[in-house]
């Protein structure tokens, strides 16, 4: 378990490494480095100061060097746009994001995995083709068109839901469920795909013989089972859905997320910014996927005793 | 083995069998696409209006049938008067263009890669499915409106971008079929014939990766279909006046309150082709069952 764990870490080290790697280099190949980095309307003095300050005279490894440095003390550069450190602009938008995410992630759960369950289990009779039509719905209407049919109807023709924002309640209602669909029908997918496989084992008959309510056969030997391998799902596919899903949801209703955050700079070519927001949330998606990762190891009893024999 | 699909097999006529063989919703799927297709290639003959041609005495005007509508202009016009039919065409034609592309590039890329991998094994393989990892575990979005910002969002650019986004997919499959494929015995013999590798992977490993290449390459065209959308609708993709559907959709919720046939029209399109891209993936992949033998 520890040197799983180590392992997990490890690579999870390696790949965030890798991508600030290629951060770095693709900046520095996209042309003059000092342009982004400095930005425009400086004057020469402020122009060299800079450029000293960066290491940008310096050879690549050196500039390589300050820049990993900057990462490690929070000196990570200044907005063009509002003059302040870019990890204080990213950490403003990390609770309006999670506020989203969070409501977003527990909808998820509550409507996905019942119906998952029900889709396997009534798997020929017209439930399941429902539950499975229903998600492939979820599937192929991309978010952003979602957004925007909702927004046409519930905001514009019936006017029952504000659209831009994230003062009150009511506020939450579209984006929570713009960001959920597209996971739901994801997730769905999977716990259904999980059941199938655990649903004709012989341990379910065992069950069954020995006399257990249909209930408990399915939820306590049943998802049990599968949840192991639905666990793995929700960190490797979920998170990074959310991640883009946030992207765009935040975007459309002007929530004041990282999403938002993320897309503004690109249009304002606030560069700083975007960087260190495309790297936080890249190492967010990361360690989510490493914890999912020790989570999985954890809960499935013949890996965990797999070690300890 | 597999079975071949069904365009292997010679006599009858492809389409017939394929229609044979689906249900009424993939007919249907299959009906629509071909039809977006068509409309796609002949866009320039079918518009009635060049597609950025502006007409400001003829802004906001609804669709044909509702009041103050003009004359000709079949879906309305938008904040500039062009005509929405027009764009619509156009942007369904630059839609699917510019992800046929996409995927082209993802499926070469991905699948030399996945090849070289799996024949060469050892360091190589590790370099090629460490990239894999890579790029599997970073949400391609993120990856995306980076790359446009420090490279400027040119076409060629996106281009480049769309082209990127799923090529791991395809070195991931091609590699592991190329990694069974090795094994046996026919490639074997080839090798003991003083076959090169070269030789090997080309003429006995590439025709036999036919199937689950084309398999990859729907999922694959739907998943560049919906990022190049979704790029262009955040105002990250093709930059206006060109359009494409999502760009469409994006300036058009601007307009939402006032003028919503500027957006429906366009998005109504973007639903037509997902479902289609989407229902005719799942039948291919179903039918080539490649699910089923990756376990």
């Amino acid at each position: 378990m520890a040197i799983h764990a180590l392992e997990v870490l490890l690579r999870m080290a390696l790949t965030f490494a890798v991508i600030v790697t290629l951060v770095f280099f693709a900046t520095r190949l996209s042309g003059s480095p000092i342009d982004f980095i400095v930005g425009e309307g400086l004057t020469s003095e402020d122009r060299e100061i800079l450029i000293r300050y960066y290491a940008l005279d310096r050879s690549w490894w050196e500039q390589y060097r300050a820049f990993l440095m900057g990462f490690v003390d929070g000196q990570f550069g200044m907005s063009f746009v509002e003059r302040r450190p870019v990890s204080a602009i990213v950490a403003d938008r990390l609770w309006p994001s999670l506020q989203l995410l969070l409501p977003a992630i527990g909808l998820t759960l509550a409507v996905a995995l019942p119906l998952g369950i029900l889709a396997a289990v009534y798997r020929t009779s017209w439930i399941g083709s429902a539950i499975m039509s229903v998600a492939f719905l979820g599937y192929a209407v991309p978010n952003f068109v979602l957004a925007v049919f909702m927004i046409l109807v519930l905001a514009y023709t019936l006017d029952w839901l504000p659209v831009v924002g994230n003062g009150t309640a009511l506020h939450f209602i579209m984006p929570t469920i713009t960001l959920a669909a597209g996971l739901i029908a994801a997730l769905t997918r999977f716990t259904r795909n999980a059941m199938l496989d655990v649903l004709g084992q012989d341990y379910m008959r065992t069950a069954r013989a020995k006399g257990l309510a249909e209930h408990e056969v399915i939820l306590g030997h049943g998802l049990r089972n599968a949840s192991i391998t639905i666990l793995s799902v929700v960190g490797l596919q979920i998170a990074g859905l959310a991640a883009a899903g946030s992207v765009v949801v935040e975007s459309i209703f002007a929530w004041p997320g990282i999403g938002d955050l993320l897309v503004r700079s690109a249009m304002r070519r606030d560069y700083p910014v975007l960087q260190f927001g495309v790297l936080t949330v890249a190492l967010a998606v990361l360690v989510v996927n490493a914890l999912v990762d020790l989570a999985y190891a954890w809960a499935d009893p013949r890996l965990r005793q797999a070690e300890a024999a | 083995m597999r079975q071949a699909l069904p365009l292997d097999r010679p006599g009858q006529s492809a389409l017939t069998l394929i229609w044979s063989e689906m249900d009424v919703i993939q007919r249907t799927a299959l009906a629509v696409g071909l039809v977006l297709v068509m409309l796609a290639v002949l866009a320039p003959w079918l518009a009635p209006f060049e597609p950025n041609a502006q007409s400001l005495l003829a802004r906001f005007r609804p669709p044909i049938g509702f009041e103050r509508a003009s004359p000709g202009h079949w879906l309305g016009t938008d904040e500039l008067g062009r005509d929405i039919l027009s764009r619509c065409l156009y942007g369904l034609r630059l839609t699917l263009g510019l992800a046929l592309l996409g995927a082209v590039i993802g499926l070469l890329i991905g699948c030399s890669l996945g090849l070289l991998a799996g024949v060469a094994g050892g360091r190589t393989d590790a370099a090629v499915m460490g990239a894999v990892d890579t790029q599997i575990a970073v949400p391609f979005t993120l990856v995306a409106l980076f790359v446009l910002t420090i490279f400027g969002n040119s076409l060629s650019v996106l281009v480049v971008v769309l082209g990127l986004a799923g090529w791991e997919q395809y070195a991931r499959i091609i590699r592991g079929e190329a990694r069974k494929l090795v094994r046996m015995p026919f490639v074997e013999a080839a090798r003991a014939a003083g076959a090169t590798p070269w030789r090997i992977a080309g003429r006995h490993l590439l025709p036999n990766l036919v199937s689950p290449m084309v398999v990859q390459f729907t999922s694959s065209l739907s998943n560049i279909i919906l990022l190049e959308s979704t790029l262009s609708f955040l105002g990250l993709g093709v930059q206006p006046p060109t359009a494409t559907l999502g760009a469409m959709v994006g300036i058009g919720r601007d307009y939402m309150p006032t003028a919503p046939w500027i957006v429906t029209g366009a998005a109504f399109l973007i639903l037509a082709v997902t479902f289609a891209v989407q229902i005719l993936g799942d039948w291919l992949r179903d039918r080539a069952d490649v699910r089923l033998r990756q376990r």
